[in-house]
């Protein structure tokens, strides 16, 4: 076919423009002839007229004065005009354009036309942008097409149906019959068509499938050789695939209809020659044919077999997929998926980005209690090299995977401290307040984790989620360090000169961020009753926050320094030092429903605090306040710390001593519930120095049996982990639910007074 | 198949087919984050890649044409690259030795081809051989008609 001279000079004329504003000046100049042109009545060159304009259109410039042009074009009678119209009209006109309507005669004209290549241009472009409307208007044409007419016209009409059964579903039934018809022909283009639209009307309706279908598409996989059809030595594998995929759709939940295609699955997977890219196709669609419908187990082992293979391909596309289509059955499958762990593991060392990814969902997804060393040695290797967009969900996949299997609690903070010092910039939020409650609740590895931190602290303090906890940690147990022995690490003489050096820098960086400073400040705060010989250059330190510009950290430094000037005197008396705070992680007396995530340590809420004062109700269930992920802002302490000394205020120290000795003497116990036979009762013990442990029996003294029983206990979010917290109100919520002798029973109680806690 | 895509290593566009109706600034943006996902990968990569519910395969030919296709889930990966290398083959075919010029300045016959080879985002005809005899009869119907309808150029006329 000729070119159309006009139109490549136009092409050209725009190519030789340098600049962008050239560019414009020349299509502005075409454009206007062409508009000129479109309105003239009768025109020689008006398909080069459009051509150019959808080369422009192409460009991005606006072409929308040319769609009433097309709908001319299209009832023109002259097949060159005709299939410029109908490309424009493809291009520039979709079902939303009111002028998309116009063309329906003129489609319905051309599909009885005599000559097939007019009949095929207007069902490219009904399956192209046909409208609802249009697609029933015109379903009964496309249906005569189906049955009536040459190879050619089958072809196209059954994808046009195609595309009429996904806009308009009902229409299927009126296909139904005509497809099968379909599937007696020999050409290799109907039958595809065919496929893909008996395909379709099975997803719609599961109710029109026919074991016949299998044994058909058996004889069409296995029969003939066919020279036209053949990529590099596989017969038609275009028109195997869409077999395979109808099968995989007749197959999925129906046990007759899996069983029948068995033997022609495993054929197909066996004598598929996978050297090629084609071959891996036709094998790609078969495992996943395999996979989805109830296979034998032997079948499910030989397609588990083929991904394996994929696993160990040169060519990276099929490792990729490979890793996609495990991914699938890694919960299903799950031992025959961990066979191949060691190759998904070598995939993460792969250059390739998208390779990386699915090796690492995959290798995350591969951790178990049995592996849990060796993977994580290689998920942190991998954390170090990882390219920044997979840095974020590397690090959370570790944290729960070391959540899940961590075979020691040190291995546990060991393996925290790595992500936090190599990807610190990276992890979540709830990170900071989920170490500190774990580095609280391993009480015998306090001594290793401070120290440890100290020493992380010391080189890098550009890490903000490690700054903030190695910050906590000195505060709270500063004095652990500055002994300097350790039984797990290599002692080292630390001085408080060096560990407010340290708290200093941290202080003043510009790296930190103003939640980090306050941390900072709270722990030098800390040290005051931890240290002795430094207090001078504490009181120093948080009198010059007294005027920072951060209003939080304002706040802070005048309550302390308050602190400091009205109860210095009880520094000094004995039972003070020594005595670790209590620190009621209460959200682990919290109920926690399946499936919540682990329970964080949320930041003094001493609005809760004050709430409980005022005899408000704590939260019974998980409510977002409690069970959010989101931790509270650090700053909240500071806010309500005048409360705090107002709390003080109106009490006299020795009553405070005496409420605090109490606590840690072992209380006895009381009965909390006692009712048609069923006890609760409440002991409290002194278990370490930071905690406090709360026992609940529970006793059926009744002769019939209880089932379901079940008791959930709340408190107020009250983590005190900022020091100068005194005594306050503890309250608990109790539920009990249980079925005796067929009925259900739930009652709530409310525990104000726990023995031994005074108040 | 969802969208057909033909780009320039410059982020010139060549050539789209879109399966699926969409509003033209929807398409603008397809087209932008294609070309900038695909154009920013380091040579010998991997041909998938992931992008919001879309798989979406690429492949580069003729040293700065890029072809990529956005398939849906269900979409056999290998296979769409197949189907990319066959249309390449039948421009090559068309054309003889096509190269992005013979896109650039004949780019309807590239549409013309395509919907030979592809209709509603699936495949219309398995053989090579095929769709190059329906193409060369639809190209001899509109030079015969060329040829009866000649008459002299009125001036004016492009």
């Amino acid at each position: 076919m000729s070119p159309s001279v006009p139109l490549q000079e136009m092409i050209r004329a725009i190519r030789s423009a340098r600049t962008q504003c050239e560019e414009r000046g020349v299509i502005q100049r075409e454009c206007a002839t062409i508009r000129a042109q479109f309105r003239q009545a009768d025109n020689e060159g008006r398909s080069h007229n459009l051509a150019k304009l959808l080369y422009v259109h192409m460009l991005g410039y606006p072409a929308h004065f040319g769609q009433m042009e097309c709908v001319r074009m299209i009832a023109s009678p002259r097949y060159s005009e005709k299939r410029v119209g109908y490309l424009g009209a493809m291009m520039l006109l979709d079902e939303k354009q009111d002028a998309s309507l116009l063309i329906t005669n003129s489609i319905k004209n051309d599909l009885a036309n005599s000559n097939q290549y007019v009949q095929s241009l207007a069902l490219c472009t009904l399956a192209c942008m046909g409208s609802a409307e249009m697609c029933r208007d015109l379903a009964p044409e496309i249906n005569r097409l189906l049955r009536a007419s040459n190879s050619y016209i089958k072809k196209k009409a059954a994808l046009c149906a195609v595309h009429i059964v996904r806009k308009v579903q009902d229409l299927g039934e009126l296909f139904a019959p005509s497809a099968r018809c379909l599937l007696t022909e020999k050409n290799h283009g109907v039958l595809h068509g065919a496929v893909v639209l008996i395909t379709e009307l099975c997803e719609c309706n599961p109710e029109s499938l026919e074991l016949v279908l299998i044994r058909w598409c058996q004889c069409l996989v296995i029969s003939g050789y066919s020279p036209d059809h053949d990529v590099a030595g596989i017969s038609d594998p275009f028109l195997q695939v869409r077999i395979l995929r109808l099968l995989r759709i007749l197959g999925h939940n129906n046990e007759a209809a899996s069983d029948a295609m068995n033997d022609l699955l495993a054929q197909v997977a066996t004598n598929t020659d996978s050297t090629k890219t084609v071959g891996n196709a036709v094998l790609y669609e078969t495992v996943l044919t395999v996979l989805d419908i109830k296979s034998e187990s032997g079948l499910r082992v030989l397609a588990v077999n083929i991904l394996g293979r994929f696993l160990l391909n040169n060519d990276r596309n099929i490792r990729y997929i490979a890793m996609i289509s495990l991914q699938k059955i890694v919960g299903t499958d799950h031992n025959a998926v961990q066979r191949h762990r060691g190759t998904i593991v070598d995939c993460l060392k792969d250059q390739d980005a998208s390779v990386k990814r699915r090796a690492l969902e995959l290798s995350l997804a591969l951790v178990s209690a049995s592996n849990i060393r060796s993977m994580m040695k290689e998920l942190l290797s991998f954390l170090s090299s990882c390219p920044p967009e997979l840095r974020s969900q590397t690090a959370s996949g570790i944290f729960i995977a070391a959540e899940r299997y961590a075979p020691s609690q040190r291995w546990h903070i060991d393996t925290i401290l790595h992500v936090l010092t190599t990807a610190g910039g990276d992890v979540r939020d709830e990170t900071v307040p989920n170490l500190i409650q774990l580095i609280t609740n391993t009480s015998e590895l306090h001594c290793y984790t401070v120290h440890k931190l100290y020493r992380a602290l010391h080189n890098d303090i550009s890490q903000q989620p490690l700054v903030q906890v190695a910050c906590w940690c000195i505060g709270e147990y500063g004095d652990l360090l500055l002994r300097g022995e350790c039984q797990e690490m290599e002692p080292v003489q630390v001085t408080e000169d060096d560990v407010l050096d340290v708290l200093e820098a941290v202080l003043q960086s510009h790296m930190s961020s103003p939640s980090t400073r306050g941390f900072a400040l709270t722990a030098t705060m800390k040290l005051s009753t931890r240290i002795t010989e430094n207090v001078d250059r504490i009181r120093s330190i948080v009198s010059i926050y007294g005027s920072c510009i951060d209003v939080e950290l304002q706040q802070r430094a005048v309550e302390y320094n308050a602190l400091f000037k009205k109860y210095d005197h009880m520094r000094y008396s004995t039972e003070w030092l020594g005595q670790r705070f209590l620190v009621f992680v209460c959200s682990t007396f919290v109920v926690q429903s399946a499936g919540l995530s682990p329970p964080i340590c949320g930041f003094p809420q001493v609005c809760d605090l004050l709430d409980l004062l005022g005899g408000s109700e704590p939260p019974l269930q998980s409510s977002p306040a409690l069970g959010s992920t989101a931790p509270l802002p650090v700053g909240t302490a500071g806010t309500a710390g005048g409360d705090l000394l107002d709390l003080l205020g109106g009490l006299e120290p020795t009553a405070i001593m005496t409420v605090l000795l109490s606590v840690f003497s072992v209380a006895p116990t009381v009965s909390v519930y006692d009712k048609d036979g069923v006890t609760v009762t409440l002991s409290c013990e002194k278990q370490s120095d930071s905690g406090l442990s709360i026992t609940l029996t529970a006793s059926n003294s009744t002769d019939s049996d209880i089932r379901g029983f079940t008791l959930q206990a709340a408190v107020p979010k009250v983590c005190i982990s900022s020091s100068f917290s005194f005594q306050v109100n503890l309250k608990m919520r109790l539920r009990i639910s249980y079925t005796s002798q067929g009925s259900a029973v739930q009652d709530t109680v409310q525990v104000d007074s726990f023995p031994g806690l005074g108040h | 198949m969802r969208f057909l895509l033909l780009f320039s290593r410059q982020g010139k566009l060549r050539l789209q087919k879109w399966f699926t109706p969409l509003t033209d600034r929807e398409k603008k943006k397809v087209i932008r984050d294609m070309m900038m996902l695909v154009l920013a990968r380091p040579a010998r990569s991997c041909n998938f890649l992931q992008w919001r519910d879309l798989k979406i395969v690429y492949k580069r030919w003729y040293a700065s044409l890029y072809f990529c296709a956005g398939l849906e889930d269900h979409d056999n990966e290998l296979l769409a690259l197949e189907v990319l290398h066959r249309y390449v083959e039948l421009l090559d075919k068309y054309f003889g030795n096509v190269c992005e010029l013979d896109i650039i300045f004949n780019f309807e016959k590239a549409y013309f081809i395509l919907d030979e080879f592809l209709m509603e985002g699936e495949i219309l005809e398995t053989s090579k051989v095929a769709v190059g005899v329906s193409l060369e009869e639809a190209d001899t119907l509109q030079e015969g008609e060329a040829k009866e309808a000649w008459r002299p150029l009125s001036a004016g006329a492009c």
